[in-house]
């Protein structure tokens, strides 16, 4: 998709979030609508994959590591083939396979399950050794959040794909700068971010999170990096797109209610 | 009877699938010498990865190998295999029902002089209430190596106990191994010792020495903690109507409550453990270490008396 099309399908896709947390009653709007720019570009554009196949060996590997974000996941899988869109309405539901938190065990092309942070960028870090010892042509992306940051395991997983030279590796920081108790740097500041990375062994690019031209000229960039991993430090506004919703921390794991849910459609007609 | 630890069970088995599967990796963090998983390395370095002092990241990228068709085989100290990375061991591996094998070495107080930090007691506990996880607990270098190859062979996550102390080989290379199923040691009609890892050992002494008192002990290994045999364990209730486990591990949430959990619900008859109760380990040689825990065959003997006084 070019970039025109790209901001027709973001909208798509936050029309599905906000429907199908208001159908869920509950959920993760805020980081999920911050992320859509990011995750729409990257399986609309970028990502070679292919949904009537999932388990297609050539594919590249997509990790949610935030996984409370699942809604935005979701969106994106349905809107481009893994499962009929009607079944995104049935989040969170007994015996849905969409899972509050992604689990692969249940639903096509979630590779790993995840929910609990801090965990996919190791898994990212040996889908991406796995590529390189096979030689494969096959590039890794893992979207973090920034609160995750502050996970410990994050740190063991940047020193190790420097380490290993995984220059196949792309993490994509979802800088929305709020998390469930406040703004990142009050929390537990986490800041600078790209001279951590670069610390660390990091080719560190920073974009406007959700400028679909800078966000694929990073994903491309990625791709020619040497030797080095790639972090993509995106400047993103929580709960994007829904006016009431933006910037708010409050808006980050609660579904709006019926009303709410259709002021949210209606901006985002 | 020649001795050898459980630990160089597993890098033979690793060696040997090496050599034929191109798909079998290894990883450790920064303990291969002591895991062994060293001789791996040594053989095949371009398929070894040190991940360094970061055990929840070792967990993961083993994960992440899984995905791309790698049969990766983790090992690290037990107490951190099971314990610093519990919940990337239960979230990322077996919610995912990743083919992801874990080598814990170092478990139980034969690890000796390190102390308390570094005798894992609580693995079998941490690591049978994961769903999806098998868990091995070989009794002898021989078992270990098989249960090793056995794990390669099983599709989804596998843990394996390993020891770091030379533990007499019991078993043969003809020795079956199969993953669930408890292995009859020696047969016995008064009493049935069930034990795991190196209190198999003890158990068939203990077995000996009570012979000499007329007491007629059926010793059963059970090498596979999870799925748990409970045939072999419903009829040695049935058949000798009073138990005695026996592991170098903390009795509760180990073998002792998982005999006994199926010994309840199945066929009530007096069950007594051995193992340690509510306590952390500590210096001192293994062997110091064996007795200060009541770990021996002579323990098991008391242990048995004191269950069959129950026996109706």
């Amino acid at each position: 998709m070019d970039i025109a099309q790209l901001k027709v399908q973001a909208k798509k896709i936050r029309r599905d979030i906000i429907k199908m947390l208001g159908e869920a009653g509950s959920g993760h709007p805020g980081g999920s609508l911050s992320a859509t720019d990011l995750m729409t570009g990257l399986f609309f554009n970028t990502l070679r994959h292919r949904p009537k196949e999932p388990h297609w060996p050539g594919r590249d590997r997509f990790v949610l590591s935030k996984g409370h974000c699942a809604p935005v996941l979701y969106a994106c899988l349905a809107e481009s083939g893994y499962f009929p869109l009607a079944q995104l309405l049935t989040l969170r539901q007994l015996g849905s396979c969409l899972q509050g938190h992604p689990s692969c065990q249940d639903v096509s092309g979630v590779e790993v399950s995840t929910g609990s942070l801090g965990m996919g960028l190791s898994v990212a870090v040996g889908l991406a050794l796995g590529a390189k010892l096979d030689q494969k042509d096959v590039r890794v992306f893992c979207l973090v959040g920034d609160g995750e940051l502050q996970e410990g395991q994050i740190w063991e997983a940047t020193m190790s794909a420097s380490h290993y030279r995984l220059d196949n590796l792309c993490c994509i920081v979802d800088n929305n700068d709020l998390q469930i108790d406040g703004r990142v740097k009050e929390v537990m500041n986490i800041y600078p971010l790209a001279d951590k990375f670069k610390a660390f062994g990091w080719q560190a690019i920073e974009i406007e999170g959700h400028d679909l031209k800078q966000i694929l000229a990073a994903y491309a960039a990625a791709a020619r990096s040497k030797e080095k991993p790639t972090v993509i430090i995106a400047r993103t506004v929580k709960g994007k797109g829904v006016s009431f919703m933006e910037d708010q921390e409050d808006w980050h794991g609660k579904a709006p209610n019926k009303e709410l849910t259709a002021k949210a459609l209606k901006e985002l007609e | 009877m020649e001795k050898k630890a459980t630990r160089y069970g597993y890098s033979e088995a690793l060696i040997e699938m090496g050599a034929v599967n191109k798909n079998i990796v290894a990883l450790d963090a920064d303990l291969s010498r002591s895991t062994s998983s060293e001789l791996f390395k040594n053989k095949f370095p371009e398929r070894f990865f040190n991940i360094g002092v970061a055990e929840q990241n070792l967990l993961g990228v083993a994960a992440g190998l899984s995905l791309m068709g790698k049969i990766p085989f983790a090992s690290t100290y037990s107490v951190f295999a099971s314990g610093r990375a519990w919940e990337q061991l239960r979230t990322t591996i077996c919610y995912s029902n990743l083919n992801v094998k874990i080598g814990g070495s170092h478990g139980g107080v034969l690890t000796g002089p390190d102390g308390a930090s570094h005798q894992a007691l609580e693995e079998f506990a941490l690591t049978r209430v994961l769903p999806n996880l098998t868990v091995l607990v070989p009794c002898d270098f021989l078992e270990a190596k098989k249960a090793t190859l056995a794990a390669a062979e099983i599709k989804g996550p596998v843990y394996i106990r390993l020891g770091r102390e030379p533990l007499p080989i019991l078993t043969t290379r003809e020795t079956p191994f199969i993953p669930g199923q408890g292995l009859l040691m020696k047969e016995g009609k008064d009493i049935t010792i069930i034990a795991c890892g190196s209190l198999v050992f003890e158990s068939l002494q203990a077995a000996v020495l009570l012979e000499k008192e007329n007491i007629n002990a059926r010793v059963i290994n059970i090498h596979t903690l999870k799925p748990l045999d409970e045939k072999i364990i419903i009829a040695a209730a049935r058949e000798t109507g009073a138990i005695i486990t026996a592991e170098e591990h903390e009795i509760y949430g180990g073998l002792g409550s998982a005999v006994s959990e199926v010994v309840v619900k199945n066929y009530p008859a007096p069950v007594e453990m051995v193992g340690l109760e509510d306590t952390f380990g500590t210096s001192g040689s293994p062997e110091e270490l064996m007795r200060f825990f009541h770990l021996k065959d002579t323990d098991i003997v008391i242990a048995v008396k004191k269950v069959l006084a129950r026996k109706g």
